[in-house]
């Protein structure tokens, strides 16, 4: 091989190494999914509107469409968003729906049947309040937790009547939950489902309950 | 010329070699008794973990007299380097060899019968400072052998699932918190245990640090001598959030323990009455609530059951 050609092939290779390096910073470590922000014009309180899914439009979510999943409804487009990150201004108060079309999950936990870090100490299924649940024998059924524990937030999700698996998902047979708490300082706070729901994997964790994006992630509230 | 160097070279008729190794030990004396006072005195009372209780003084004692046993042994090697360094440091014009080293018994047997009385001392040490405070606030399994006399002790059942810690009090109706209260002057028995994969629980103050293990009861002693805050972490990395798997607790007095037994046994319930019946683990395929409700939505696996063979698992 001629001295051009083995500068020409060792260049290739050193841009191709670049390449790589460059793609993986940028896809895995600088990556992941966006975050919907409740700042932007927030007066008095925030609305904020959840739906989770047993799993996705795999045109939708790309990764794992057939993990279990939280979306969010941007405020500004009124899209549902793929994601679990979201901000909210400090100090205010947060209305909360979640539109369940998941399945039940039996809890694995009964503690995270009780509602608790909310206005009122209590959350409403269609509207009817509750503040204990039994994730074993009902009379409601739970398909996930919506937990914040650095401000000792937990609710149980009232389960769906069917399971959508295109999520996100717009048809009516679904459960609503619905709660409101105080966001408190500025800060990052993590939250997560406590019912171990990654179907298929070892003791239903792992997966989706191991990924931001999906069934936990991080509240960031501004000041 | 040359015999008027030789001469110069040779040790002066009469000189005698100053005693180096009294020289040494009269050095390191003074500073060692110095270093052992401050470190007893001044150091120790101040060492981590405190003495929130007796598990966690009885490791603020052994940090200090490790401390107290290795600082003379760390004089010594400073002493005698900067002695070396000083008095036999190179000198103008001396370009001759030292004297060749030969074995000399009575040093060798010092230094091997030192170096035997300090590690079997400690060892000695060690095992019974392990007995006495009832395990040291270490994990002893599900039988410990070492257990605190005078009485039933407070019995705290620790669960660790990810990502958060609660904590059942089967002596007060078995109503689950996820706050840890303890009650000061009284024998605390930890019964650590997980409901998903490995964990460590750790009372940073108290001195307490069991694995919470799923299917195993790892019981761990303590006894509270003052009132404080207690910083809870998990001590086994556990997964996504594992470092934020934090709370706090806290040793209040007998008075406001009983208080808040009473407020929380109310105020809880209705979520106790969901709860299974107090065990030392919790298998969730021996809870017969949990099975029924798993069959009746046709699911295994999630939730912390196991997965039938239409669905296998995943890494």
């Amino acid at each position: 091989m001629s001295l051009p050609a083995r500068a020409v092939t060792l260049l290739v290779a050193f841009l191709a190494v670049v390449a790589g390096g460059v793609f993986v910073v940028i896809h895995y470590l600088l990556g992941g999914p966006p975050t919907v922000d409740f700042t932007a014009g927030a007066s008095g309180q925030v609305n904020m509107t959840m739906q989770s899914d047993a799993s996705s439009n795999p045109k939708v979510v790309t990764d794992h469409p057939t993990w279990v999943s939280y979306f969010i409804k941007s405020p500004q487009t009124g899209a549902w968003v793929h994601t679990t990150l979201f901000n909210v201004p400090a100090h205010t108060r947060v209305n909360v729906t979640i539109l369940g079309y998941d399945g039940s999950t039996p809890i694995r936990n009964q503690v995270w049947g009780h509602v608790t870090g909310t206005i009122g100490g209590v959350a409403y299924y269609g509207g009817k309040p509750v503040t204990t649940v039994n994730g074993w024998n009902g009379p409601y059924l739970i398909q996930h937790t919506f937990a914040i524990p650095g401000i000792n937030l937990n609710v149980p999700v009232e389960a769906g009547p069917g399971t959508c698996l295109t999520g996100p998902c717009t048809n009516k047979a679904h459960s609503t939950t619905t709660f409101s708490f105080m966001s408190p300082s500025a800060g990052v706070y993590r939250w997560q489902c406590f019912i171990p729901c990654g179907l298929s994997f070892l003791d239903g964790n792992g997966g989706p309950m191991q990924t931001i994006g999906y069934m936990t992630g991080n509240m960031t509230v501004v000041s | 010329m040359a015999a008027a160097g030789e001469a110069a070279a040779a040790p002066a008729a009469g000189q005698i070699e100053p005693r180096h190794g009294l020289r040494v030990f009269l050095i390191w004396l003074p500073l060692a008794l110095v270093a052992d006072l401050v470190i007893w005195f001044v150091w120790g009372p101040h060492l981590p973990p405190g003495g929130m209780s007796s598990s966690a003084l009885s490791q603020q004692v052994d940090i200090t007299v490790m401390a107290v046993m290795a600082a003379p042994v760390m004089l010594v090697v400073f002493v005698y380097s900067g002695y070396a360094l000083i008095v036999w440091r190179h000198r103008e014009g001396d370009d001759e060899d030292g004297p060749p080293i030969h074995n000399n018994t009575r040093i060798s047997g010092a230094w091997i019968a030192g170096t035997t009385v300090i590690v079997l001392s400690l060892f000695v040490y060690g095992t019974v400072e392990l007995i006495l405070p009832a395990g040291a606030g270490a994990g002893e399994g599900n039988t410990p052998i070492w257990r605190p006399s005078g009485g039933t002790p407070l019995q705290v059942q620790v669960i660790g699932q990810q990502w958060r810690w609660t904590y059942r009090y089967p002596q007060f109706g078995g109503f689950e918190t996820t706050d840890l209260v303890l009650p000061v002057g009284q024998n605390v028995q930890f019964n650590v245990t997980s409901l998903d994969v490995i964990h460590s629980f750790s009372a940073y103050q108290l001195g307490v640090k069991a694995d919470a293990n799923p299917g195993v009861n790892n019981v761990a002693y303590t006894h509270t001598l003052h009132t404080g805050a207690v910083m809870v972490r998990c001590f086994e990395l556990c997964g996504l959030w594992h470092a934020d798997m934090t709370t706090s607790g806290q040793v209040v007095s007998v008075g406001a323990f009983r208080a808040w037994t009473a407020a929380t046994r109310v105020q809880l319930a209705a979520l106790t009455s969901n709860l299974p019946p107090y065990a030392l683990t919790y298998d969730a395929n021996s809870i017969k609530q949990l099975g029924k409700a798993f069959t009746s939505v046709g699911l295994t696996g999630a939730g912390g059951g196991y997965y039938g063979p239409q669905y296998p698992v995943q890494p």
